[in-house]
C-alpha cells in the first residue's frame, strides 16, 4: 500500500478573516481505513467540505491531489464524478419514498430520459445485499430504523461507483448494535478495495477499526499515527486531540449524599395513539435525592418516551400508573405543570425541540422561567442580563456576549445554553437525555464537572444515554430499559458493560 | 474607529432594519420631487396617515400571526362584517358609540378566537381555515347588507373617530397647539429612552455605539418625528385615526418587546416543539395571537366604516392582502419567529405612501397594482439576499 489515492497538501482555508484550516496536510492511502479526529471544531467537517466541493476551487489554497491527479472541483457533482462519496451526519433522505428510490436519488436509471423503475429496483437489490441490508426495496425510508436508513445512504453512495467514502460521524445515532455492523461492513468495504474516512468522536470505535488515524487541532494536523506500529491508543488519541493529559474522562466526585426518594413511579404504562401499541410497559422507578440515575438502553427502547411522559406527557401518549414526586401522587397535564413541580428535561435533539437557534444567548437561558425575570408580565431587562451572565460564566459558555444567536455556537457550547435554561427552573430532578451526543471531550467533562456540582447542591438527575462509558463512569444507579420495560437494575459497583449489553439485548 | 468608518459598517450590519426607512425616506423624496412638494403638503400627509389607519392597524395583527407560523385570510372581510354590525347597531338599533365599540371589539375577539381553536385544537392548517372564514364572512356581509344595500350612520361622534382631530387648545403661529405638544412629548419620551437603554447597556458593558454616532441618530430621529408633528400641526393637528393607530402601535410594540406574553409569542414562533417543552403553552399563545387578530380586524372595521359613515357591501375586500404586503415589506420572516412591530408600521407606511403619490401623479390603477407588487416583491428579495449574507 505505497501509492496514496489522496493527499491533501497545505490546505488552508479562512471565513471572514477566522483561520478554519492553516497548512493542513492529509493522506490516504488506498484501501485503508483512515480515521479523522479532533474537538469539535477542529477542522474536519471543514476539510472534508473543502475535498467534496462545497467550497469550490480558490475559495482555499493547497492543491488536492486525487489518484495522481490534482483537481479542481468547483462543485460537488464534480467530486462525485471523480468517485468520492460523502455521508454527512445528518441523513438526507427523503422519508416518504421507498429504498430503492432514495438509493438512485439523483442517479436515476435511464432509458432514453425515462425511469426504468423493474432495473431500478433489481439494482436497488444488488446495493442491499452489498450493505447486508435485507429489506424490501420497496419499503419506506420512514419505517426503518436509523441504523437501516444509514445503511441506505452507503448503498446510495456505492451506487454512485465510489472509491473513497467519507463519512461524518456515521455512529453518532447509532447504537452499539447497529454501530458493530455498520463497522463489519465498512471492513468489508475495505477488503472490496473501497477506501474510507470516518470522522468519529467515539475513540472506542476509531481504536477497534482504524488503520491509520490522524488528528486534527485548530486547524492544523498534529500527527498521523498508524496501527501497525501500535500508534492507536485512547491514551494517545487524547493527548494529542485536546493537547494535554486529561488524567480521568469522568470527574470524580468528593462526597455522595443521598437522601430520601423524590421521584417514584409505579407500574408506568404510556400507550402511544400514533403508533397503536405501548411504548413504555409497566415501569418501576425510582430516584432518590443527591443522586445520578443512569437509564441504558439501545435507540428505540423507549427512554426518551418514558422521560417524555412523565415530563408533563406532551407528546399526548394514554398514561397509566402512579407517579410520585416528593411521596405525593401527581399527574400533569402540561409541561408547565412538570416544571412547577420541579422537574426538567434536557432534550437529546437540542437543535430541533430544545433550543431557539434564531435567538440570542439569554432570550433562551431564560426562556423557561421568565417568571423568575419579570414582575406583573413585564420583563426585567436588568435581571435577565444579570442571571445570562451569571449562566454565561458558570457553564464556561464560549460566546462573544450573551446577545450572540444561539445557533452560531458550537454543539458543546449550545449544549450547555440548553442545561443553563434549565437550571435556572431550578429543579429538583433534572433528566438529561444523551447529554454529551455529538460534542467534544472538552466539553463533556465540563457537563460532567457540572452535574457533579449540581448533585452536590442537592439536585437529582436522571441521566439517559447509549454511551455505555458515560453511563458506568457518571451513575449511581443504572437501570436498562429494552422495549419499553426495565429489564434490569444494577448499581455503580456491580456494573459493567457486558452485563448492561445483556440486558438492553434481552 | 473614526466617525465614518462607524457609521458605514453600521449600515451594512443593520442594512435590513435600516433597509426600510431608507426604502420611505427615497419614496417620499422622490414623489415630493415628482409633485412639486404637494405629496409632503400637511393636507396630503395628514389624509394619507388617516388612510393608512385601517390598513396598520391590521398588519399589526398580522405581524404576530406570521411570527406564530400561521395566516389570516379572513381579516378583510372579518373587518367588513363587524363594520356593518357596528353600522346596524348605531344606526337601527338606536345602540349609543360607546357601548357599540366595546360590543364590536368583544365579538372581534370571539370570532378571532374561534379561528385560533380551528387551527391550534383541531389541527387545521391556519391557510385553509381563514380561508373558509373568509368567505364565511363576505356571505356574512352581504346578507346583513342586502336589504338596505349601504348603510349609512349618522352618529357624529363614531364617524368623528374616522374624520374628526383632537382638539386644538389654541394656534401658535397657525399651529395646532396641542398637536405641537403631543410632539415635543413623544421627542422627550423618545430621548429619554434611548438615554437610558444606553446607560444600561454601558453599566453591563456591552458594545455600544459610539457618542457622536448616538448623538446624530438622537437628533435624526427627532428631527423626523418633529417635521411630522410640524406637518401635522399645519393641517388639523393629529385626527382621531392616527392618534388610536399610535396607541394600537406602543401597546403592541411594549408587549412584544418587553412582556413574557410577547417572548412567548416569539418563542412559538422560533420553535414550536422546544416552546412546548419549555412549559410554553402552544395552544394558548395561539387562541391569544388570533383573538388579537380577530380584535384587530374589529377595531380596522370601525375606523373603515367611520371614515365613510356608512357600511357597503364590499367593505374589507382585500384588507387582507394589504395587511399580509405589509408585514412582509416590514421584513417579517414566513420561517417564523422574526418581525417588529415597528417594521409592519413602517411597511403600511410605505404602501400606502405609493398609493397616495401614484394618485398625486395621475398613474393608471392598472400600473399602480403593478408597481405595488414589485415593491413587495423587491421587499422580500432584499430581505432574502441580506439574510443570506449574515447567515
Amino acid at each position: 500500500m505505497s501509492s496514496n489515492i489522496l493527499e491533501m497538501r497545505n490546505i488552508s482555508k479562512s471565513f471572514t478573516g477566522v483561520k478554519a484550516l492553516s497548512d493542513v496536510n492529509f493522506k490516504v492511502a488506498k484501501g485503508e481505513i483512515h480515521c479523522l479526529i479532533g474537538e469539535n471544531g477542529a477542522g474536519k467537517s471543514t476539510l472534508m467540505k473543502v475535498l467534496s466541493g462545497v467550497y469550490p476551487y480558490g475559495t482555499y489554497e493547497g492543491d488536492i491531489v486525487f489518484e495522481e491527479n490534482v483537481q479542481n472541483f468547483s462543485r460537488i457533482s464534480d467530486s462525485v464524478k471523480a468517485g468520492i462519496g460523502i455521508i454527512y451526519q445528518e441523513l438526507a433522505l427523503f422519508p416518504d419514498l421507498s429504498v430503492y428510490e432514495n438509493i438512485f436519488a439523483g442517479n436515476e436509471v435511464k432509458h432514453g430520459g425515462l425511469i426504468d423503475w423493474n432495473e431500478t429496483i433489481i439494482r436497488a437489490r444488488e446495493m442491499l445485499k452489498m450493505v447486508k441490508l435485507n429489506v424490501n426495496p420497496e419499503t419506506l425510508i420512514r419505517d426503518l430504523g436509523v441504523g437501516k436508513q444509514q445503511l441506505v445512504e452507503i448503498a446510495k453512495a456505492l451506487s454512485k461507483d465510489v472509491k473513497l467514502l467519507i463519512l461524518d460521524e456515521p455512529t453518532a445515532a447509532l447504537n452499539e448494535n447497529d454501530s458493530e455492523n455498520l463497522l463489519e461492513l465498512l471492513r468489508d468495504l475495505r477488503s472490496q478495495g473501497i477506501t474510507c474516512i470516518m470522522i468519529s468522536h467515539k475513540l472506542k470505535e476509531v481504536i477497534s477499526i482504524a488503520d491509520k488515524a490522524t488528528v486534527l487541532r485548530d486547524g492544523k494536523t498534529i500527527c498521523t499515527l498508524d496501527a501497525a506500529r501500535g500508534e492507536i491508543t485512547e491514551a494517545v488519541i487524547i493527548k494529542n486531540m485536546v493537547g494535554r493529559d486529561i488524567e480521568d474522562i469522568y470527574p470524580k466526585r468528593p462526597d455522595k449524599k443521598i437522601g430520601d426518594p423524590i421521584l417514584e413511579v409505579r407500574n408506568w404504562t404510556a400507550y402511544d395513539p400514533q403508533l397503536g401499541r405501548n411504548i413504555v410497559k409497566n415501569v418501576d422507578l425510582q430516584v432518590k435525592k443527591g443522586e445520578i440515575v443512569g437509564i441504558a438502553g439501545l435507540m428505540g427502547s423507549g427512554r426518551t418516551e418514558f422521560a417524555l411522559s412523565i415530563f408533563g406527557n406532551p407528546r399526548g401518549y394514554k398514561l397509566d400508573g402512579e407517579l410520585l414526586v416528593d411521596n405525593v401522587p401527581r399527574t400533569f397535564k402540561h409541561t408547565s405543570e412538570a416544571i412547577h413541580a420541579g422537574i426538567a428535561y434536557v432534550t437529546e435533539d437540542r437543535k430541533g425541540d430544545g433550543l431557539f437557534l434564531i435567538q440570542d444567548i439569554k432570550n433562551n437561558v431564560t426562556a423557561a422561567n421568565l417568571k423568575g425575570v419579570s414582575s406583573g408580565g413585564v420583563i426585567n431587562e436588568n435581571e435577565e442580563v444579570h442571571i445570562a451572565s451569571g449562566y454565561k460564566s458558570s457553564m464556561y459558555i464560549k460566546a462573544s456576549s450573551i446577545e450572540q444567536v444561539v445557533g452560531h455556537l458550537s454543539g458543546g457550547n449550545q449544549q450547555k445554553v440548553s442545561l443553563g435554561k434549565w437550571l435556572f427552573v431550578g429543579p429538583k430532578l433534572l433528566i438529561l437525555d444523551e447529554p454529551t451526543r455529538g460534542i467534544d471531550v472538552g466539553a463533556k467533562f465540563e457537563i460532567y464537572t457540572i452535574m457533579n456540582k449540581l448533585i452536590s447542591e442537592g439536585m437529582s438527575i436522571i441521566m439517559i444515554s447509549s454511551e455505555l462509558g458515560e453511563v458506568l463512569g457518571m451513575s449511581d444507579r443504572i437501570y436498562v430499559m429494552a422495549e419499553g420495560k426495565i429489564k434490569g437494575e444494577l448499581t455503580a459497583e456491580e456494573a459493567d458493560q457486558e452485563k448492561i449489553m445483556k440486558f438492553a439485548t434481552q | 474607529m473614526n466617525f465614518f468608518t462607524e457609521a458605514r459598517s453600521l449600515l451594512k450590519v443593520n442594512i435590513r432594519d435600516y433597509g426600510m426607512y431608507i426604502a420611505l425616506f427615497v419614496i417620499m423624496l422622490t414623489f415630493s420631487i415628482l409633485t412639486d412638494g404637494l405629496f409632503m403638503s400637511s393636507r396630503n400627509i395628514s389624509n394619507l396617515l388617516d388612510a393608512t389607519g385601517y390598513i396598520a392597524v391590521l398588519a399589526v395583527g398580522m405581524t404576530l400571526v406570521i411570527v406564530i407560523r400561521h395566516i389570516d385570510l379572513s381579516v378583510g372581510f372579518a373587518a367588513g362584517f363587524m363594520g356593518a354590525i357596528a353600522a346596524i347597531m348605531l344606526s337601527q338599533m338606536g345602540v349609543p358609540f360607546y357601548l357599540t365599540i366595546p360590543i364590536i371589539l368583544v365579538l372581534g375577539i370571539v370570532i378571532g378566537m374561534f379561528n385560533g381553536v380551528l387551527v391550534a385544537s383541531i389541527g387545521i392548517p391556519s391557510f385553509v381555515s381563514s380561508l373558509a372564514a373568509m368567505l364565511i364572512f363576505r356571505g356574512a356581509l352581504l346578507q346583513v347588507t342586502e336589504k338596505t344595500g349601504t348603510i349609512i350612520v349618522k352618529d357624529d361622534q363614531f364617524n368623528a373617530i374616522g374624520n374628526g382631530y383632537l382638539p386644538a387648545l389654541g394656534q401658535v403661529g397657525g399651529l395646532n397647539l396641542l398637536s405641537l405638544i403631543i410632539g415635543v412629548f413623544i421627542i422627550l419620551f423618545f430621548v429619554y429612552s434611548e438615554l437610558s437603554k444606553r446607560k444600561q447597556k454601558l453599566k453591563y458593558k456591552f458594545e455600544v455605539i459610539s457618542k457622536q454616532i448616538f448623538a446624530v441618530k438622537l437628533i435624526f430621529v427627532s428631527v423626523i418625528i418633529g417635521y411630522i408633528t410640524w406637518i401635522l400641526a399645519g393641517y388639523n393637528g393629529f385626527s382621531w385615526t392616527v392618534v388610536i393607530t399610535l396607541a394600537v402601535v406602543i401597546i403592541y410594540h411594549f408587549l412584544t418587546t418587553r412582556t413574557v406574553l410577547g417572548r412567548h409569542i416569539y418563542a412559538v414562533g422560533s420553535n414550536p416543539e422546544a416552546a412546548h417543552l419549555s412549559g410554553i403553552n402552544v395552544k394558548k399563545i395561539t387562541y391569544i395571537v388570533f383573538g388579537s387578530m380577530g380584535m384587530l380586524s374589529a377595531l380596522s372595521g370601525i375606523l373603515y366604516t367611520s371614515r365613510l359613515q356608512s357600511a357597503t357591501t364590499t367593505a374589507g375586500t382585500l384588507f387582507e392582502l394589504d395587511a399580509i404586503a405589509a408585514a412582509y415589506v416590514g421584513g417579517v420572516s414566513a420561517a417564523g419567529g422574526v418581525g417588529k412591530i415597528t417594521g409592519s408600521i413602517i411597511g403600511a407606511v410605505v404602501m400606502a405612501s405609493l398609493s397616495s403619490g401614484m394618485n398625486l401623479l395621475g398613474v393608471g390603477i392598472s400600473y399602480q397594482y403593478m408597481i405595488r407588487g414589485a415593491v413587495l416583491a423587491l421587499a422580500v428579495i432584499f430581505d432574502v439576499m441580506t439574510r443570506r449574507k449574515r447567515g
